[in-house]
């Protein structure tokens, strides 16, 4: 009608106030999730931790996949001479028409030798490697595609025999915390009573603070949360570090088929909240907290690795007395020929135009006087 | 028929009740060396094993203490007493074995320790003046305790056993064994026994020291079940009308003793109802001669020993 016409065209006023318009910008969450949905997600999942701690059956329990089938495993003369290794499998998983490219990067041989010293340079050498791709990708030319490796979250397996973090942990989380989120998690957490395992988190908690650990912190949940969800996030980060059981099997209990261990007192069920704090890993690792994981790997850890390394290249191109050209050009080794052209190409014009600049510039000074 | 036959009851056989009274009186040692990383549950399963507080539960590193940065030596004795036999048990730790990042040598201290005491068995059997029962503190046993990764041996137990398998006796057992399913337990001790096989690791029971068929049988029957799965507890719960000694979880007890859920008992058996006595004798007469026989003709240093060497009395 008449009424609807002259809405269609009368401009907002923001003083308007109660006959403020309907715009409709408030679908835009809602473009952003179908063009995620249509995009699809990646994330990079790495586990570390000594053999034998079930890393690869937690990962094929929360992501109910079986991605170590074929799986050999090594005795120990044949351990003796291997160092540790980075191993990685990709596998595309999709869900309601939501699509996850999910890729498990796994760390064989770590803790294992008797030596251990350093034994996690590889792993800090494979996660800077990623950023140091990134980086490279973000400042080339071509941006389309982007492949994102980088390593989103860490779970680090401790083993629930001790007695809380022993010097390899430590050492372990100290040398990561600036690169990745980690996330530890206490392991086959079947072999502790409910006492056991309350103790172990408290002395695990404890030495994290005295040694100043910087694990990854769950955001707080805003203030205008429901109280049911503040109350779920309380428990959650009171929970920490989860205590785990992973399970490849299925098993009978209580009239259900669950993932389970079957064992001659009693059936461990791996998503029985009472049992273990696989649910809750689950549901902080995907669904809730995938996002935040990303955004913190991009936003905090990448970040550092990039400041690092531009500081490191200035400080190289005023030692080397170069010009410093308005755009950051990488010393790095582009194994592309044709881009490297282009950029000779680039750098010349700026060059040229420059030298015709100060010319002018001389020629308006010569004029002037 | 051995020798000639008697015309009558001689009562020679009251000789078996006359040392045995004898041994009564004078009890007898023990020792026993644990072998681990930290937190497997050693103390634990020797306070089961002995029934009684005989190891202090370390409650892991409180603040002020550091993890050693060497393997320490830390031996406990406690007199336990049972149907009038008296035992002078001792208990050897070895607290920061295998907790470092860095545990190249570390079965060094251990086998030093081992050593000392042959040497200071050794001194006194030389003597001219001998006591009359010397002191014994040599390891009778060493129980090496392995983590149950289900996968197989880690380096360093396979480099420890090495090492010390010539010098003492190992008693391998798979350590919380409460974490690894009835499938896993077996497949995991079937690896472990073949890595021990291919590195030429020999635990006891030795098959080079069975002395007849009899022991022979018996031995590779203990040598097939072993290593033996165990859990240890020092808690009692009621189940099924009886208290038993076990681990409460929230999906079941875990019972201690009951041999469908872990080889607590077979353990127990082989090492204190039967094989006490011999552990002590293959110490003694194997693993301590050795030593001895190395140390005499490395350097003659000490008296030769008279020729009445072969009739060696067993001090025990």
């Amino acid at each position: 009608m008449t009424t609807n016409t002259r809405y269609k065209n009368r401009p907002v006023k923001a003083e308007d106030g109660e006959e403020k318009e309907y715009v409709g910008f408030a679908t835009l969450p809602n473009q952003v999730h179908r063009k995620s949905v249509k995009k699809g997600f990646d994330f990079t999942l790495m586990v570390a931790g000594e053999s034998g701690l079930g890393k690869s059956t937690l990962v094929n329990s929360l992501f109910l996949t079986d991605l170590h089938k074929d799986r050999k495993l090594l005795n120990a003369e044949e351990r003796i001479h291997q160092t540790v290794e980075i191993t990685k499998h990709t596998v595309d998983i999709e869900e309601k028409g939501v699509k996850l490219k999910l890729t498990i990067v796994d760390t064989p041989g770590f803790g294992d030798a008797v030596n251990n010293t350093e034994c996690w340079k590889p792993i800090t050498d494979y996660i800077d490697q990623q950023f140091e791709q990134y980086f490279r990708d973000e400042s080339g030319l071509n941006r389309k595609n982007i492949q994102d490796n980088r390593v989103h979250c860490c779970l680090y397996f401790i083993p629930p025999f001790g007695h809380g973090l022993r010097p390899v942990d430590v050492e372990f989380m100290k040398a990561l915390q600036d690169k990745v989120n980690v996330v530890p998690l206490i392991s086959k957490a079947d072999c502790l009573t409910p006492t056991e395992i309350r103790k172990m988190k408290d002395r695990v908690r404890e030495e994290i603070e005295k040694f100043g650990i910087k694990v990854y912190q769950f955001p707080d949940c805003d203030s205008d949360e429901d109280e049911e969800f503040k109350q779920q996030d309380r428990e959650l980060k009171e929970s920490t570090p989860f205590a785990v059981i992973g399970s490849n099997t299925v098993v009978e209990a209580r009239g259900q088929r669950v993932r389970g261990r079957l064992y001659p007192w009693g059936i461990v069920e791996v998503e029985n909240q009472s049992h273990c704090d696989f649910v809750k890993l689950r549901n902080m690792l995907i669904r809730t907290h995938m996002h935040d994981l990303k955004d913190i790997t991009c936003d905090v850890h990448y970040e550092n690795y990039r400041a690092q390394c531009i500081q490191q290249m200035t400080s190289k191109l005023t030692q080397d007395n170069r010009v410093e050209s308005p755009i950051p050009i990488l010393q790095l080794s582009t194994p592309d020929v044709e881009t490297e052209k282009l950029i000779k190409m680039k750098d010349e014009e700026l060059r040229r135009m420059q030298e015709m600049l100060q010319k002018m510039q001389q020629q308006m000074h010569e004029q002037d006087l | 028929m051995w020798g000639s036959t008697l015309l009558g009851y001689v009562g020679i056989d009251t000789i078996i009740e006359q040392m045995r009274k004898k041994t009564m009186k004078t009890g007898f040692d023990f020792n026993i060396m644990v072998v681990g990383q930290s937190g497997l549950g050693k103390s634990t399963l020797v306070n089961t094993l002995f029934k009684s507080q005989v190891s202090r539960r370390s409650s892991g590193w409180s603040r002020d203490d550091k993890i050693p940065k060497t393997v320490e030596i830390k031996s406990v004795s406690h007199v336990i007493e049972e149907g009038g036999v008296k035992m002078k048990l001792t208990v050897i730790d070895t607290p920061g074995f295998g907790d470092q990042i860095n545990n190249e040598n570390c079965w060094e201290p251990i086998s030093k320790y081992i050593n000392e005491q042959y040497e200071k068995f050794l001194k006194e059997e030389v003597n001219i003046a001998r006591k009359k029962r010397i002191p014994d503190t040599r390891v009778h046993c060493c129980l090496y305790f392995i983590s149950p990764t289900g996968h197989s041996l880690r380096q360093l137990d396979v480099e420890f056993m090495k090492h010390l398998g010539r010098a003492v006796n190992i008693i391998p057992v798979i350590a919380k064994a409460d974490t690894l399913t009835p499938e896993e337990k077996t497949e995991f001790k079937q690896r472990v026994r073949k890595e021990l096989e291919v590195c030429g690791i020999e635990f006891y029971p030795q098959k080079e020291f069975d002395e007849d068929m009899e022991d022979k049988s018996d031995n590779d029957k203990i040598r097939e079940a072993m290593p033996f799965a165990v859990v240890g507890s020092d808690k009692e719960y009621q189940v099924n009308g009886k208290r038993v000694l076990g681990r409460k979880t929230a999906w079941g007890i875990v019972e201690v003793e009951n041999p469908n859920h872990c080889e607590f008992s077979l353990l127990r058996d082989f090492l204190i109802r039967s094989h006490l006595q011999d552990l002590k004798e293959v110490t003694h007469n194997i693993h301590y001669e050795t030593y001895r026989a190395k140390r005499l003709n490395d350097n003659g240093g000490l008296h030769p020993i008279s020729s009445s060497s072969d009739t060696q009395e067993s001090n025990l």
